[in-house]
């Protein structure tokens, strides 16, 4: 199967059931050795003037990944995004999205994309009905079809009942779970999903990613977000991490932090000396004894903690794992806190490359 | 999955899907169906728009009546006939005023591009897969729509200044105010496609809109007036969109004059056409530019 040339993928992958053809509108039809990604992007710059936003940057999405571009504002994330999705040219390099060539083939991307962007882009004079139809037909369907698919998508995103209200009495929250209905209607290939939960309140970010996990498990499609929570960045099957423009480090979350440095686990227990003279001889591991107990350095310690039970279940009476955060890997590859790399950016300039677009 | 073409191509029945690998389940159209209707859908969100928004239909009936009835009746007996003989200031006036209405309604409408941007509506239309051409054209189309209604509207009002309207003269009027709507909304999206805030739109009207519809006949007889005026007035190209409005309406004798030489209605239209068209391609031009 697919996942066997992406170990990683098929391993997190393996256990969820594949698309609900009630929501994608397409049922994956998969050959073996045949999949060519979703997102190819190679040596991809953009300069602006004497500035470069985005500086030959290379990678791959997988098709069905959900695949996160974190890094500060101002590191060049809509930058990237904005030549993706054809709306900015690029200066140098390269891009395939939907296996169609960003700048050679246009129209034909556009057709298989949707869009999630940092700003609403509805029609606050239509409902949120009308303004589904209006997006369905500039994508090419039928308003039978747009009606069809309307249904179960709306309903996916809690907005069922409110279908017929004006867009202009939704709350920010409802607007931006209606552009993420609005982005899935024409059944894209890859959602480009801008900062989707910028400016919301934690509460509805926490619905925005109950949405977008739903989509993982239940559609068969790509998700590329850009963000600048760690937290969220979390729940990607891999990151990017850009900088400056380039593009420091791509992996899972999980192998990035193991990158940075070991587990921490610290275990009290009744008799420390004992135990650590136990683990080195059957788990072959070192401890050092500390003030709190015992201090375990692992590459895993969430499976390390079962097999230290085995060995000394009765002993133990309190346990602690600390992991490197995404904040430790930030670190790590730029050198600077992701906060204060975000302090000075020049943002100005770098925020909204779409917006200069069209206001030219 | 492998790449296929049915997301871009016409519909993609089962057989082909399980074929290319991309069952795409969705039917869609081709890039003709697809631009056609987006077109029309476009045209379709500015009459929704519009009839949402009760109070613009009003305000914008406001001024033209204003105009009709007050300063109409302030100024008739003052001008009397020295329009066309035989006609009152009012009816002299009553082309004038739709024209008027014609104007405002479309650049107004026009400029809501402006309101597009600003609010983000305008990105979701710019990243469709369509072509600039259907956007500017539905854009077009639909302004033009909502301002031949208020024109329409304000048609009926004929009989209160002694305006005879037949049948086919309302057809003659509504044909004629439809292309002189399209090509002002044309320059209106000209206009917008070069602003940048909505504040700009009162510069517009100041600096653009005025002047031409003071100089295009719609208010006073451009006869007899002083070179530099006539001049101005031959160069406007609204007074060849008042023209032939006057001329269906009230007869011949007031027709606009060349050297002294009555210009055809054909000819005159074919201006207005003409220009209409350079305007909707420019607009075109300039909202295709992408970065």
């Amino acid at each position: 199967m697919w996942w066997e040339r992406y170990p990683e993928a098929g391993r997190e992958r393996s256990g969820r059931p594949v698309a609900a053809e009630k929501l994608t509108g397409r049922s994956r039809v998969l050959h073996d050795g045949d999949v060519p990604p979703a997102v190819a992007v190679e040596a991809l710059e953009r300069r602006f003037g004497s500035f470069t936003a985005v500086d030959g940057i290379s990678f791959e999405v997988e098709a069905g990944e959900l695949f996160g571009f974190l890094g500060p504002n101002g590191a060049g994330k809509t930058t990237t995004i904005s030549m993706l999705c054809t709306l900015l040219r690029p200066t140098g390099g390269t891009a395939r999205v939907a296996g169609h060539d960003i700048v050679a083939e246009p129209d034909e991307v556009r057709s298989n994309i949707g869009l999630v962007f940092q700003e609403t882009t509805l029609d606050d004079w239509l409902t949120g009905d009308e303004n589904l139809r209006f997006h369905g037909v500039l994508y090419g369907l039928p308003e039978s079809e747009v009606v069809r698919r309307m249904g179960p998508l709306l309903e996916m995103v809690g907005l069922a009942d409110r279908a017929r209200n004006l867009v202009r009495e939704y709350s920010g929250g409802m607007k931006r779970r209606l552009e993420i209905a609005r982005g899935l209607i024409h059944a894209p290939r890859v959602l480009f999903l801008d900062e989707p939960t910028i400016g919301l309140d934690p509460q509805t970010r926490a619905h925005i990613w109950d949405y977008v996990e739903r989509l993982r498990r239940e559609e068969d499609t790509t998700m590329f977000l850009t963000t600048h929570y760690m937290d969220e960045a979390e729940r990607c099957d891999r990151i990017a991490i850009i900088d400056r423009g380039e593009i420091v480090a791509v992996d899972t979350p999980a192998r990035l932090k193991a990158s940075v440095g070991a587990d921490t686990v610290v275990v009290a227990s009744t008799d420390d000396e004992a135990l650590r003279i136990d683990a080195a001889r059957d788990l072959g591991v070192e401890a050092e004894l500390v003030r709190d107990g015992l201090r375990f350095l692992v590459p895993e310690g969430e499976r390390f903690v079962p097999r230290l039970f085995a060995v000394a279940g009765d002993r133990i009476q309190s346990v602690s794992v600390h992991r490197p955060t995404l904040d430790d890997v930030f670190i790590k590859y730029t050198g600077r806190d992701i906060r204060d790399a975000e302090a000075g950016a020049v943002d100005q300039f770098r925020m909204n490359p779409m917006v200069r677009g069209f206001r030219r | 999955m492998t790449t296929g073409t049915a997301g871009t191509t016409g519909t993609a029945d089962a057989p082909t899907a399980a074929k290319t690998g991309t069952a795409l389940v969705v039917g869609r159209r081709g890039r003709f169906g697809r631009n056609a209707f987006t077109v029309a859908m476009i045209w379709r969100r500015e009459m929704v728009r519009f009839l949402r928004s009760r109070v613009r239909i009003i305000t914008g009936l406001a001024q033209p009546v204003l105009f009709l009835f007050v300063l109409g009746v302030g100024l008739g007996p003052v001008i009397g006939d020295r329009g066309i003989e035989g006609v009152s200031y009012q009816a002299f006036l009553f082309p004038g005023v739709l024209v008027m209405s014609i104007m405002f309604t479309a650049m107004f409408s026009a400029i809501s591009i402006v309101w597009d941007r600003e609010f983000g509506f305008l990105r979701e239309m710019l990243v469709a897969p369509v072509s600039r051409a259907s956007l500017v054209l539905g854009k077009a189309v639909g302004s033009a729509s909502i301002a031949v209604l208020q024109g329409t509207l304000l048609l009926l009002t004929a009989p209160l200044v002694d305006v005879d309207l037949g049948i086919g003269e309302a057809f003659a009027m509504i044909g004629l105010l439809m292309l002189l709507a399209f090509a002002i909304v044309s320059f209106g999206i000209v206009v917008a496609s070069r602003m940048q805030r909505v504040e700009s739109f009162q510069v517009v009207m100041g600096v653009v809109v005025n002047p031409m519809l003071f100089l295009s006949g719609a208010l006073f007889p451009l006869q007899g007036l002083p070179d530099w005026l006539s001049v101005a007035s031959k160069l406007n190209p609204i007074t060849y969109g008042v023209d032939p409005v006057r001329r269906v309406l009230l007869g011949e004798r007031g027709a606009l004059t060349w050297n002294g030489e009555v210009l055809p209605i054909w000819t005159e239209i074919l201006v207005v056409v003409v220009l209409g068209a350079a305007m909707l391609a420019l607009a075109t031009r300039l909202f295709s530019r992408s970065d």
